[in-house]
């Protein structure tokens, strides 16, 4: 490191405008690790919350619209409790409706069916717990939207009325809409587009999403065999999301190649570096520094420019992401940071460490004479 | 064998000093070959040189004569295709890779044209830095008695940027004793300094060849210099001859 630092500081304008290059990567990565989160939790929190380790949807249904297109018999239900390892076992029905309050909000939401003694019904953080008829608890976000424990909220089109008795703790989110449990009883009148008053057909009575599983080693394929349904472990559900999969893909994406951008630009600025100090390297060399002493002081110093850089944009990251105001699916997880920083630091040393292995080819010997 | 063997037998296998010493340099019908096939080129044609310690030798010749090849050789920076080297006694042609730079940081010294000093470094840090190679070029005098012994002391915490051609090759001489050795290689000290500059640098060579009892080699075209050397020889198409 002895001549590491003493570089840094009197090449200090080239390698500032080399660490703030990568400290905008880090900026970047920053920002859209936050987006990426954010995504996932406004896709997905909602299933997150669910204390459930499957699914079991109907056989051969679109794994990537499956909690929109699924329908199985309410019978499953008993099939799958009685599978080896299973805890408890509960029928399940989502739907996507649109929907205006009392108080004039409109909004969309993503109805959560179940019954409200089942180990599904949440837990509330203000009014009361499922179990009205047509009561509904509401994701804190649908809160935030406008709903307020009291109001009554009108499905487009049915005209079915429902009222807001308790809201949740949290974001309870899916497909970008705000969860509301419901009896499920009420679900399959909704889900079966009956009106006020009108009966509910006994079909729709017996017709559920899923069945939503907890347990511990459940051979989810014997219990498919059993029931004649298609298992997804929760994580595996995520993907059931209308847009998860391409949401989280194309983040995804975008993030490997700002790892790759940022490996090339260390590679880059480094391997110019040491061509520009090809002859200190020969100077060096024929002063007895041996190869392992000059690399490891390349990588050093690499590492404390990529260390220092990244530092600097994470801090700037997480300032300008706290600056992103509600409307923007943000959420930055201190592990995923941590993960990314890591991988921003180690990819950015793999390319300099490239470009810094050119230091064993150096000849000594141009040291002698005229050679710059 | 080349007609300047007899000559370099005659002038230095023995030092002004005495009897050869197995302190200094010894080459022994060394042959460099540069280049592949028809191309190829005796850099150094059979050369024999020996310089005792504490002797103050000089090569001239023209340029691509082969004299930065003689001294790539004798530092262990290059592999002849014969002969053979020895530094204090030590072989630096039978060496490996490693085993050569070890031997480099411990028994050589070299001073280059311009000093070739480190832009990053401070003059101290300059006769510092060696210290950091391992433990075999553990620092053996110290920097700031070197400075002041070359009339640095004053401007140690300058970098090269800061100081005069003169100054920096006055540190680049310290950085070249600092780890003790005892071969140092010179190499074309006066090229980009004036004449009274190149007086006071040579004569501060061969002060400091006595003084550390060290063999130097040095390698010049400036003829005026010769005055403070011991031996002095010409080489020629990579033959080298007593003068």
């Amino acid at each position: 490191m002895f001549l590491a630092v003493r570089e840094l500081r009197f090449a200090r304008a080239r390698f500032a405008l080399m660490g703030a290059v990568i400290a905008l990567i880090a900026v970047l990565m920053v920002l859209l690790s936050g987006l990426s989160q954010g995504l996932v939790r406004d896709g997905v929190s909602g299933l997150q919350e669910l204390p459930v380790t499957s699914f079991a949807f109907s056989r051969g249904v679109a794994r990537d619209a499956a909690f929109t297109r699924s329908v199985i018999g309410l019978d499953t239900v008993g099939s799958w409790s009685r599978q080896p390892g299973v805890t408890e076992a509960a029928a399940f029905g989502s739907a996507l409706i649109n929907a205006r309050s009392s108080s004039g909000v409109e909004i969309d939401l993503a109805l959560f069916g179940v019954e409200p003694q089942s180990f599904l019904a949440p837990e509330v953080a203000t009014g009361s717990p499922l179990g009205a008829p047509d009561g509904i608890v509401v994701s804190s976000t649908a809160a935030d939207a406008g709903l307020r424990v009291g109001d009554t909220v009108t499905v487009d089109r049915l005209g079915t009325r429902l009222t807001v008795v308790g809201v949740l703790a949290g974001q309870h989110t899916f497909g970008h809409v705000d969860v509301a449990y419901l009896p499920l009883a009420a679900w399959q009148a909704t889900h079966a587009g009956t009106g006020p008053g009108e009966p509910v057909p006994d079909r729709a009575r017996q017709e559920i999403t899923a069945v939503a599983v907890r347990g511990t080693g459940v051979d989810l394929a014997a219990g498919d065999a059993a029931a004649g349904t298609e298992s997804m472990t929760l994580p595996e559900s995520y993907g059931a999301s209308p847009g998860y999969t391409a949401e989280t893909s194309t983040l995804t994406l975008i993030q490997v190649f700002l790892y790759l951008i940022c490996a090339l630009v260390a590679g880059a600025f480094f391997t110019v570096w040491t061509i520009q100090r090809k002859h200190e390297l020969a100077v060096l060399r024929a002063l007895g520094a041996p190869t392992g002493y000059l690399l490891r002081d390349g990588l050093a110093q690499a590492l404390v420019l990529l260390l220092a850089a990244a530092a600097v944009g994470i801090g700037a990251g997480v300032g300008l992401g706290s600056l992103i105001g509600s409307g923007v699916p943000f959420a930055l997880d201190p592990q995923a940071v941590a993960v990314a920083a890591a991988l921003l630091v180690g990819l950015g040393l793999a390319g300099a460490a490239v470009a810094v292995a050119r230091i064993a080819a150096v000849d000594p010997a141009t040291a002698l004479g005229g050679n710059r | 064998m080349n007609a300047g063997t007899t000559a370099t037998e005659r002038t230095g296998a023995v030092g002004p000093h005495g009897s050869a010493q197995p302190d200094g340099l010894l080459m022994r019908d060394v042959t460099m070959l540069l280049g592949d096939g028809e191309d190829t080129v005796r850099a150094l044609d059979g050369v024999h040189l020996t310089v005792a310690a504490g002797e103050f030798a000089a090569v001239v010749g023209p340029s691509g004569s082969g004299k930065s090849s003689l001294l790539a050789v004798a530092g262990g920076l290059a592999v002849p295709a014969s002969g053979t080297v020895t530094v204090a006694g030590r072989p630096m042609t039978a060496a490996s890779r490693r085993a050569r730079t070890a031997l480099r940081r411990d028994l050589v010294g070299f001073v280059f044209q311009s000093g070739n000093l480190l832009p990053a470094l401070t003059a101290v840090d300059q006769l510092r830095l060696p210290a950091r190679f391992g433990s075999s070029g553990a620092v053996r005098r110290d920097p700031m008695e070197l400075l002041a012994e070359v009339g640095m002391a004053g401007k140690a915490d300058r970098r090269p940027h800061q100081l005069s051609g003169g100054e920096r090759q006055r540190v680049g001489i310290a950085r070249a004793l600092v780890t003790g050795p005892r071969l140092l290689l010179v190499d074309e000290p006066t090229a980009a300094l004036d004449q009274a500059r190149s007086h006071d640098i040579v004569q501060m060579l061969a002060r400091e060849t006595r003084r550390h009892g060290v063999a130097t080699v040095m390698v010049t075209h400036d003829t005026e210099v010769l005055r403070y050397c011991d031996s002095v020889y010409e080489m020629m198409d990579g033959a080298l001859r007593g003068v």
